[in-house]
């Protein structure tokens, strides 16, 4: 059965989704980090979920919608410069409006009932050729950006007061990069749902920087750990009919728990 | 080189109710030292940010190693008002280093054998080799300091811009960033201008200070500001400057002007601000 299985195009597609989208997760979860912004992320995935139902409700796919939905907020959240608290207040009530407007859009669509839960907790199994196609564009186009605001996107996240002075152009690095979340944001909810984002683009970058204090040798790591977790949780649910984002999240978990551990022996 | 470091002539700069400092006038050479001290919110840090290009004057003109002040004018280092890393955050002393150097540049930026020795020269000079490969916000106060100054004179700057560099440090740590500080500015001929609110570290090296009060200024060498007449007529009120066991201490200024709402006053502070030197 599970070899059998292996040899399905759609376990292929999914396979391929869970490589791509983790890669990107985890690529740009270090600066996540850096910069402060879980919370962010996890409100930029709410209002996808409203981007996803009102997709579907007007005959556009989920995919589509979450991206409109993610970047669009993503670029406001940007745009709008919140520091801090200030961030942390907004993203909260701005998540609450937005997911209310998503509840709506979910109970007027007449589709598949299994729509909204696969958003909420992930349907990677389901990625069609289509979605998949636009999920490499986007992840490639993502990768591109980043490669040319590397550094600089850097600098400005881990220390801001010398970045300014030496001429970083700070605020637009930081638009720049809350619409690359909002895109990642809108790929990752394929594959974990809009509940469970943060477990591949959180938890592989914490795991990461408790291994190391070497910003590139992170970066791999984090990138290594969520592509594993991802290759691991959908075989996993190959063999065992759960949820591939029940697999992937706790084996996220699990490296992270792991590493803690391991850095805790290594104090005493 | 000709041209002066700094060059402030009539300059003014504060917020919408409060004036900073008002008619300001400093010329600094290329290798001079010269110290901002005066209690907090008398626009010490304003200063600075003017200078970097990241604040206008409201009046005045200002230029700075010969042209108007802009934002990463890369001739100009900048020790930053401490604020110290997150324990967590991913970045090395070395790192951080770096990025004094190549920060800015586009790209992923892999580091150039140039760049590593600079960065290895930089950390030498300051004492912080030892610990350059730890996680910085593992590191103490003093040992971040360190690092700060290092990744502001890693690109040999021709001004060295620090905002109170020598707080958190122990008196030998700031012998030591006061002389790697000093040793820069005459090898390289580098203006150094230095926020502080104590005088006594820096005492041997400083050419001139220039101190700021409410609104009001003066500008000389330390013999010229640090006397009891000049920070008497300064501040208003009876200031006396002591040397207690080589120590200079001064007593009966008044500790802030953070919340003065006596801006009032300003206009009639400009016309009696002292100047000297």
């Amino acid at each position: 059965m599970f070899w059998e299985l292996l040899r399905a195009h759609f376990i292929h597609t999914s396979l391929i989704a869970g490589v791509v989208v983790s890669a990107i997760a985890g690529l740009i979860g270090p600066i996540v980090v850096a910069r402060r912004m879980g919370f962010a992320v996890h409100g930029i995935a709410e209002l996808g979920l409203t981007g996803a139902a009102g997709g579907l409700l007007i005959g556009l796919d989920a995919t589509t919608g979450a991206l409109i939905g993610s970047v669009a907020v993503g670029a406001a959240l940007g745009l709008l410069g919140l520091e801090g608290r200030e961030r942390d207040s907004t993203t909260g009530v701005v998540l609450a409006a937005g997911l209310g407007l998503g509840v709506l859009f979910l109970s007027l669509y007449q589709g598949y009932a299994t729509a909204g839960f696969g958003l909420l907790f992930g349907s990677v199994t389901t990625v069609s050729d289509a979605q998949l196609r636009v999920l490499l564009l986007v992840a490639g186009v993502v990768a591109a950006v980043l490669a040319v605001i590397w550094r600089p996107l850097w600098f400005a996240s881990v220390d801001p007061d010398a970045a300014v002075a030496r001429g970083v152009p700070t605020r637009v690095l930081a638009v720049i990069f809350a619409v690359l979340m909002g895109a990642v944001v809108a790929e990752t909810i394929q594959v974990t749902g809009v509940l469970l984002i943060l477990t591949l683009v959180i938890t592989p970058a914490a795991a990461a920087q408790l291994m190391t204090a070497r910003p590139g040798a992170t970066i791999a790591l984090s990138v290594a750990i969520a592509v594993t977790v991802t290759t691991g949780g959908i075989l996993s649910s190959i063999a065992k009919p759960w949820p591939p984002t029940f697999f992937i999240s706790t084996y996220s978990f699990l490296i992270y728990a792991a590493t803690r551990l391991h850095r805790a022996a290594k104090a005493r | 080189m000709s041209n002066p470091a700094v060059d402030l002539h009539r300059a003014s700069a504060g917020y919408e109710d409060r004036i900073l400092w008002a008619s300001l006038d400093l010329q600094i050479s290329p290798g001079e030292f010269v110290a901002v001290l005066g209690a907090n919110g008398t626009g010490k840090t304003t200063l600075l940010k003017v200078l970097l290009g990241l604040r206008r004057v409201s009046a005045g003109t200002v230029r700075v190693l010969g042209a108007s002040p802009h934002r990463g004018d890369r001739r100009i280092g900048y020790v930053p008002q401490q604020r110290s890393f997150d324990p967590g955050l991913v970045l090395r002393g070395v790192d951080m280093v770096h990025l004094g150097l190549s920060g800015h540049r586009w790209g992923i930026g892999r580091r150039s054998l140039v760049d590593r020795a600079r960065v290895e020269r930089a950390l030498d000079h300051l004492g912080a080799t030892e610990y350059s490969g730890a996680s910085i916000g593992s590191l103490s106060g003093g040992q971040q300091q360190r690092l700060r100054v290092a990744q502001a004179l890693v690109s040999e700057p021709e001004l060295l811009l620090a905002d109170e560099p020598l707080l958190s440090l122990d008196p030998s740590s700031q012998k030591d960033v006061v002389g790697a500080i000093d040793s820069h500015r005459h090898s390289t001929g580098a203006a150094v201008v230095m926020v502080t609110h104590d005088i006594n570290p820096i005492q041997s090296s400083v050419d001139r200070i220039l101190y700021l009060a409410a609104g009001r200024w003066a500008s000389g060498t330390p013999d010229q500001v640090l006397a009891s007449d000049t920070l008497s007529e300064l501040y208003g009120t009876q200031v006396d400057v002591v040397t207690v066991r080589d120590r200079v201490v001064i007593v009966g200024a008044p500790a802030s002007t953070e919340h003065s709402s006596d801006f009032g006053h300003v206009h009639e502070i400009e016309s009696h601000a002292v100047q000297q030197g």
